[in-house]
C-alpha cells in the first residue's frame, strides 16, 4: 500500500497545525459559526444531533492493521468505542468532543491517515474497487491512479470552494464494483483497439434527490493525461456549475442543463489548452505511485490445500459462511474474505474498538496485514489462504464477525438516519432492525440469495437507495416517518435507477412489505434468477399488486 | 485603506466604486471601477487616465476582458461571499493562460483561512475584510510549506521534487 514520505507526512503534520489553530480562533470568538463551518467540513466535522461526528478519510478503502489499530484506539479515547463504515469507504465518529479533534487529527497523522476534504465542497476521497489487485477479472489496478488522484486534489488552491461537493470514483475491472456510473466523474480503465489501457470518462452521475446515471464524455483518455483531463472537468464545473441553489450545484445538473456533448465540448476545448502542460503524467510519476500496489509473496503450495473442503463437508455453518462471505481470487488457493459488519444485533456498518483490534489482528495473522472497507459496509481480507479459512471462521465467530450474510438481504446499506444525522427525516437503523428480527431464518435468507436492500434516512440519498434493487427511503408526513420503497436499482455495470413501488408507507409495515415482494419474487421467479433479474423481466405491476391489494 | 501586497500590509490609496451606472460621469483619481463601466466608457477612460484598475465577480468571464489586460495595472477579483470560488479559476486563468503580469487583488468576503490558496492561484493582493484582523491574516501563507499540485505560483510540487527510483 501507499506509504507517506517526507512531503506527505509534512502536508498532513501541517494540517493538523492548522485546524488547531483555526479550532483554537473558533473557539475563541474570532471566527463566526458561518465562517468556520466550511473549514472543519473540509476537515470531515459536522455538527450533528447529539455531538459532532467525525469523518476520516479511507483512502480507496485500503487500511494497513497498524491504522486500524489506530482508528480502534480513537473510538475508544475520544469516542463511545464504536466507529461507523460509510458507503464512501471511510469511518465516521459519532461523539468526538469538538475540543479534542485536533487531538485525534494528530494521532491519525502519525500512522499516515487525516480527515482532509472528507466533506465539504471540494474534491473528497477517491474512491475504488474493495476487490482491486487481487480480482480475476481486472484490466490493471486502479490504486495506484486513486493515489495520484488523491495527491493532486488535495488542498487544490482552485477547486477548494467548488459549488458543491465531487467525488470521483475509479473502477479497474470489467465488472464494476466502484458504483463508478453514480459518481461525479467515474474512470474506468478500459483497453482500446490497440490494446493500450487507458481511461473511458463518465461524468454527472449521482443519487440525492435528483438520481442521474453518469454520461461518458470520453471513450478512451491516455493514462498521461488523467489529471490534465480531470482539472478540466472541474474548471468547467468551477466555473459554470450553479452556485444559487444548492439543490441544483452538482455538476450532474451542469450536465444535464447544457447536454452531454455540448458540455464534453467545453471539457475538450478547456483540455486543449492544458493538456501538455505541467499535469502531465510522466511515466515515472505512474511508475512512482504503482512501486506501492504490489502483490504480496503468496505461497506456492497455498493450492495443495485439502483440508478446506473437508471443512465444508462436514460443517454445514462453515459452509455457509463460504457460501456468501468469500470472493474469488486470481491466485489458486487464496480467497478474499469478507467479514459481515451486519450481524442482526448491531446497526449496519458499525465495528467496536474490540472488533477493530480483533480484525487488526487478523489481518497481520493471516492476509498480509491489509483490511479493505468496502461500499457496502463491510471489511475485507485480501488475501486469505484456504488452509487457514476454517480457523479464521472460528475466530471471527468470537466476536460476532461471521454472519453468513454478504450480498443477501440482510446485508443492508443503510445511512445514520435520524438517530444520528441531522439532516434525516426517518429513522434507517429501526428498520434495519425491525427487517432483521423478521427474516431472521438463515435458510430462507440464502435460498433468496443476491438482494441489495440500501436504505437512506433522507432524500440526499447516503445510503444509496435509488440503486438498491430494494431501496427504502425515509420521508416525513406531518411529523411522522413514512418509507418510500423503489425496486429494480442498480449502481453496477448496468446501472439503473429504482422505480418507485407506490405511495409511502407506515413505519411498522416495512419488514412486512418486504416480505410482500420477496413472495411474489419466490413465486414468479425461474431458476437461479436473482430479484432484479425477476423484476426487470416481470416488471412492477405483480409486486405492486401485492402490496397495495390487500391494504 | 490597508492591504497585503507581497506579503507584507501596505497602505493603499485605489478606492473601490462597487456602484455606478454607466451613464454617470468617470470619477476623478485612482479608482477600481466595475468591468462593465469601464467598457461601457472604454474611449472616454483611455483618453482621460494613463492608469487603470478595474474589478469584476465571478459572474463576468476571464475571455471577454481578456483582450484588454494591457489596460489593468489593477484587477480586483471579488468574492461575495468567501464561498464562491469561481475567482480562484478566473485568477490561474489570468495569470496562466493570459499572462496578466499586473496587480491581481482580492476583494470582497476575503478572509485568513482561503489567502493561502489565493496566492497559489496567482492573486497577490488582499483587502481583508474589514472587521477582521489584517496581521493575523498574513499568517495563513505559511499554511502549508508543500504542496502536491502545480498552480500560478512558481513554487515546485512535491512530484517535481521527488527522486523517483
Amino acid at each position: 500500500m501507499y506509504k507517506y514520505d517526507n512531503y506527505d507526512q509534512t502536508i498532513v503534520n501541517e494540517r493538523v497545525e492548522q485546524f488547531r489553530d483555526q479550532t483554537r480562533r473558533y473557539l475563541a470568538g474570532d471566527l463566526s459559526d458561518d465562517e468556520f463551518r466550511p473549514l472543519r467540513l473540509m476537515n470531515g466535522l459536522y455538527i450533528q444531533r447529539h455531538a459532532p461526528m467525525l469523518r476520516v478519510a479511507i483512502p480507496y478503502g485500503l487500511l494497513s492493521s497498524k491504522q486500524l489499530r489506530m482508528l480502534a484506539h480513537i473510538s475508544r479515547k475520544y469516542d463511545k468505542g464504536y466507529g461507523h463504515f460509510s458507503t464512501r469507504q471511510n469511518i465516521q465518529f459519532n461523539w468526538p468532543a469538538l475540543e479534542t479533534v485536533p487531538d485525534i487529527l494528530a494521532d491519525l497523522a502519525t500512522v499516515e491517515m487525516h480527515a482532509i476534504q472528507t466533506s465539504g465542497n471540494c474534491i473528497r476521497n477517491t474512491t475504488s474497487d474493495q476487490f482491486a489487485g487481487i480480482s480475476k477479472d481486472e484490466i490493471e489496478d486502479p490504486r495506484p491512479y486513486c493515489e495520484i488522484i488523491r495527491q493532486w486534489s488535495t488542498f487544490h488552491p482552485e477547486f477548494s470552494f467548488l459549488p458543491r461537493k465531487f467525488k470521483i470514483a475509479v473502477s479497474g475491472s470489467k465488472g464494476d464494483r466502484a458504483a463508478a456510473m453514480v459518481h461525479d466523474i467515474g474512470l474506468y480503465l478500459v483497453n482500446n483497439e490497440k490494446g493500450e489501457v487507458g481511461f473511458k470518462v463518465f461524468v454527472g452521475g449521482g443519487l440525492g434527490r435528483t438520481p442521474y446515471i453518469g454520461k461518458c464524455i470520453r471513450d478512451f483518455l491516455e493514462k498521461k493525461y488523467l489529471l490534465s483531463y480531470i482539472e478540466a472537468i472541474l474548471r468547467v464545473y468551477n466555473r459554470f456549475g450553479r452556485r444559487d441553489n444548492i439543490y441544483k450545484a452538482r455538476i450532474k445538473i451542469l450536465v444535464n442543463d447544457v447536454g452531454q456533448e455540448e458540455f464534453g465540448k467545453q471539457v475538450e476545448k478547456e483540455w486543449l489548452h492544458i493538456k501538455e502542460g505541467v499535469l502531465k503524467l510522466d511515466q515515472k510519476e505512474i511508475d512512482y505511485a504503482k512501486s506501492f500496489f504490489t502483490s504480496p509473496t503468496y505461497s506456492k503450495d497455498a493450492v495443495d490445500d485439502t483440508s478446506y473442503n473437508e471443512a465444508k463437508k462436514s460443517n454445514k455453518s462453515f459452509l455457509n459462511w463460504t457460501t456468501r462471505n468469500l470472493y474469488s481470487h486470481k491466485i489458486p488457493g487464496y480467497t478474499a474474505v469478507i467479514i459481515s459488519l451486519k450481524a442482526p444485533d448491531i446497526a449496519p456498518g458499525d465495528a467496536t474498538d474490540e472488533q477493530m483490534d480483533f480484525i487488526a489482528e487478523l489481518s497481520d495473522l493471516y492476509s498480509f496485514g491489509e483490511i479493505i472497507v468496502t461500499h457496502d459496509q463491510n471489511l475485507v481480507l485480501p488475501n486469505v489462504k484456504q488452509v487457514d479459512l476454517f480457523l479464521l471462521w472460528e475466530k471471527l465467530k468470537t466476536k460476532n464477525l461471521a454472519t453468513s450474510n454478504i450480498g443477501l438481504l440482510t446485508d443492508m446499506i443503510c445511512c445514520p438516519g435520524l438517530d444520528f444525522c441531522s439532516l434525516a427525516n426517518a429513522g434507517s437503523i429501526p428498520i434495519a432492525k425491525q427487517i432483521n428480527e423478521k427474516f431472521d431464518n438463515l435458510d430462507y435468507l440464502h435460498d433468496i440469495g443476491d438482494l441489495k436492500i440500501k436504505m437512506s434516512g433522507c432524500m440526499n440519498a447516503c445510503g444509496h437507495h435509488h440503486v438498491g434493487h430494494i431501496g427504502i427511503l425515509g420521508v416525513d408526513k406531518k411529523g411522522e416517518e413514512f418509507y418510500q420503497l423503489t425496486l429494480g436499482g442498480s449502481s453496477e455495470n448496468d446501472a439503473t435507477l429504482g422505480d418507485r413501488l407506490g405511495p409511502a408507507i407506515a413505519k411498522t409495515d416495512v419488514a412486512d412489505v418486504i416480505g410482500k415482494l420477496l413472495d411474489v419474487y419466490v413465486k414468479l421467479r425461474e431458476e437461479d434468477e436473482r430479484f432484479l433479474d425477476t423484476y426487470r423481466r416481470i416488471g412492477i405491476t405483480p409486486f405492486k399488486e401485492n402490496v397495495y391489494a390487500s391494504n | 485603506m490597508q492591504v497585503i501586497k507581497d506579503k507584507s500590509i501596505i497602505n493603499d490609496e485605489w478606492s473601490l466604486i462597487r456602484n455606478i451606472e454607466n451613464s454617470d460621469p468617470i470619477p476623478d483619481g485612482d479608482v477600481i471601477l466595475p468591468f462593465l463601466f469601464w467598457e461601457a466608457n472604454r474611449e472616454k477612460l483611455i483618453n482621460s487616465k494613463d492608469k487603470h484598475a478595474i474589478w469584476v465577480d465571478g459572474s463576468i468571464e476571464t475571455e471577454s476582458i481578456a483582450n484588454d489586460l494591457k489596460y489593468f495595472i489593477i484587477i480586483a477579483l471579488d468574492f461575495p461571499t468567501f464561498k464562491d470560488g469561481r475567482s480562484y479559476s478566473h485568477a490561474r486563468l489570468l495569470r496562466e493562460r493570459y499572462k496578466y503580469e499586473g496587480e491581481l487583488r482580492a476583494i470582497g468576503d476575503v478572509l485568513q483561512d482561503q489567502l493561502f490558496f489565493m496566492k497559489r492561484c496567482g492573486i497577490d493582493s488582499f483587502k481583508v475584510r474589514d472587521d477582521k484582523n489584517i496581521e493575523e491574516a498574513l499568517k495563513s501563507f505559511k499554511d502549508f510549506s508543500v504542496r502536491y499540485q502545480a498552480a500560478a505560483d512558481d513554487d515546485a510540487t512535491i512530484s517535481s521534487q521527488r527522486k523517483f527510483k
